[in-house]
């Protein structure tokens, strides 16, 4: 696909693409007649990352542990409690609407499930091309023939230009749906447990293509899965939340084979590897995870965790440093303070 | 050269298909439920006869409701009219009553034609009125629910807006502002109207509240999509098909209402014919003359009939539960 020069801000910036600093989102939960507030769910607490141009960084976690809605807060889809995005060096939470509508242009997303991200009464054609029609990027026969490319681009023939998105599977409408993220030519695409609603090997034929279009555009990823095997192939860094909070981020490497925090420990040996022969250890955890409307003091994994100490109890986690500074290793936990 | 064949599979040509839009999907289901056929059927005879009564009644007057001819009064459908009694022009088209004559020899038939259109013009007409309130009272406060103003959010004075109207009788709300305004057709259709919205705008804000959840929303705004463009390109098509079901029995119900309204004698005023009042100047001569009393009876019930099972139909062939994927 031919990009116009036209389509490219010119981005004097250097640094991380994004950096996501205490990033935090609170849920009212309201009761009673005049329905106060009468708590707060802290979906997403103290969350501080960034990425780099054309990294792929995922983040990984149990169910309701806050990942989707850190991806959707990055975004600005969901306003954010506290903290600070900037995207490009820019604050994203300060941007009035025009400056989001124009910034939405280099930072896209691409959801779980490929039926409900496909409005039912458009063409596909109509949906791809979506993007550039609002930013008014193309029209008329330019329009027909950039999504045309576009569909080529993700594996789909232009002759499912008219169609309507209940005509395809699962694996065609999660191209649609990427074929929409790259019409305007982002430099960052959030994957929203981009393939965990398909099955094994479509998902290879998807995470294959976006290993291909970020060679390609130079794109970034923020991937969020639930799936290790998934990000220890795609991802450069990796991202454990628990309960809210960031538990650990390292190089994939690093992390598959170093893993310092008690919960990715315990994580990782929960993951199914291909081959029945090897015996590793379970580290098996006790209890459920903690409701996050009112989670515990101190480290909020203590109550489960099995290297629990004193101090745990009473004081949150430290961030400690591990290894060089440019493949940090951040752990947010007691055993390591000295 | 090397001859290569670069083949890529997914460019092969596989047969695709025909394709099929979802409009025309549900036409196709609406088809094979053939109770909703034969009322879409009913409806559209129903359509012309409104039409060619308005024109054959009071345009090109045909058949005309108004001539009364005392000698020939009571007789029943299909009587031939006798040549002597009544001067030529007074005569009805082709010298018979299909219908009959009421108790003062006005044609039935006549009478019945013109009376289709405003039944149905009322029934058309008050559903867009309560449609259009609906639909944008319902919209706001499903998408712009959560604005304050100043203490209440839109929502919550919308919704207990809504409440309040729900509140009424409505029968009797409508008999009040009837009685007070002068008796006009114009007067009825806009009370009518203005008195049954709040299904619609209930579960408008229903539909948008759901929808608004769904990812093809969320994706059409982070695409850059203004709220114009999230509303009418993507919310307002998927929540029509539920408003459309609930119009075509609202039109039934209108149309009802209508004819209650003239029974009681406080709709459209007399020499004007409709259902409800043929119905109405029929009931004192249920023995001596049933077929005034039955025939506007009859009529205003297949009517209904037909404009409930297609709802009904329409409520399948749109239900996205019922369909295949």
């Amino acid at each position: 696909m031919d990009v116009k020069p036209s389509d490219r801000q010119p981005s004097g910036h250097a640094g991380p693409l994004l950096q996501v600093t205490n990033l935090k989102k609170y849920f009212p939960v309201r009761s009673g007649l005049l329905s106060k507030v009468s708590a707060w769910v802290k979906a997403v607490d103290d969350v501080t990352f960034d990425i780099e141009p054309g990294e792929t960084f995922g983040l990984v976690g149990e169910s309701g542990c806050g990942k989707t809605t850190v991806g959707r807060t990055v975004l600005r889809l969901q306003e954010p409690t506290g903290g600070d995005v900037s995207f490009e060096g820019r604050d994203l939470f300060a941007m009035d609407a025009k400056t989001l509508r124009a910034t939405r242009r280099r930072m896209q997303i691409v959801f779980q499930d490929p039926y409900s991200s496909l409005n039912p009464r458009m063409t596909v054609g109509s949906i791809v091309g979506e993007p550039l029609k609002v930013h008014h990027l193309a029209k008329g026969r330019d329009l027909t023939e950039r999504v045309c490319q576009l569909l080529n681009r993700v594996g789909l023939r232009p002759d499912h230009y008219p169609r309507y998105p209940h005509e395809f599977s699962g694996g065609q409408r999660q191209r649609i749906g990427i074929a929409r993220a790259l019409a305007l030519n982002p430099k960052l695409i959030v994957c929203d447990e981009a393939v965990s609603a398909l099955d094994v090997s479509i998902q290879a034929q998807i995470i294959n293509l976006l290993k291909d279009l970020q060679a390609e555009y130079r794109l970034s990823y923020l991937f969020i899965t639930h799936d290790l095997n998934v990000v220890q192939y795609l991802a450069d860094r990796i991202a454990v939340m628990y309960l809210g909070k960031l538990a650990e981020v390292a190089p994939t490497a690093t992390l598959f084979s170093d893993a310092k925090h008690p919960y990715t420990q315990a994580l990782l040996s929960a993951n199914p590897l291909p081959d029945p022969t090897i015996k590793h250890e379970r580290i098996l955890l006790p209890g459920d995870v903690p409701t996050p409307l009112n989670p515990p003091s101190g480290c909020w994994f203590h109550t489960r965790c099995p290297q629990v100490m004193e101090q745990c109890k009473t004081t949150d986690p430290p961030l400690i440093r591990i290894g060089k500074p440019e493949a940090a290793h951040n752990v947010w936990c007691h055993l390591y303070s000295g | 050269m090397e001859d290569v064949v670069t083949k890529d599979p997914a460019q092969s040509a596989e047969e695709l298909p025909p394709s099929e839009t979802p409009w025309q999907e549900s036409l196709r289901l609406f088809r094979k439920d053939r109770l909703a056929l034969a009322g879409a059927y009913v409806l559209v005879l129903l359509l012309f006869t409104a039409v060619f009564g308005k024109v054959l009644t009071e345009w090109v007057v045909v058949f005309d409701p108004e001539v009364v001819r005392l000698p020939e009064k009571f007789l029943p459908p299909l009587t031939f009219s006798s040549t002597e009694e009544v001067p030529a022009h007074d005569r009805p088209f082709g010298g018979i009553y299909l219908l009959g004559t009421d108790e003062l020899g006005r044609d039935v038939f006549a009478r019945m034609l013109q009376g289709s259109f405003v039944s149905l013009s009322i029934g058309f007409i008050a559903v867009g009125i309560s449609l259009a309130i609906g639909i944008l009272l319902g919209g706001l406060s499903g998408f712009y629910g959560n604005v304050r103003l100043g203490l209440v959010t839109v929502d919550t004075l919308i919704m207990r807006f809504t409440d309040v109207m729900l509140c009424f009788p409505t029968f009797f709300l409508i008999l009040t502002v009837v009685a007070l305004l002068p008796p006009s057709i114009y007067n009825i259709m806009i009370v009518i109207g203005l008195t049954s919205w709040m299904g619609t705008a209930r579960f408008v804000r229903a539909e948008f509240l759901a929808l608004r959840k769904q990812d093809f929303v969320v994706a059409a705004t982070s695409v850059g999509a203004r709220d114009r463009r999230v509303i009418f390109a993507h919310m307002v098509p998927n929540a029509i098909a539920p408003v459309l079901v609930s119009a075509t029995i609202g039109v039934a119900t209108a149309i009802l209402t209508e004819s209650g309204l003239s029974f009681l004698g406080f709709g459209v005023q007399p020499p004007y014919a409709t259902w409800g009042n043929i119905l109405a100047d029929g009931k004192g001569f249920i023995f001596d003359a049933p077929w005034l009393f039955f025939i506007p009876g009859l009529a205003i019930l297949v009517v209904v009939l037909a404009f409930n099972l297609v709802g009904e139909g329409l409520r399948e062939a749109l239900n996205p539960k019922l369909r295949r994927r």
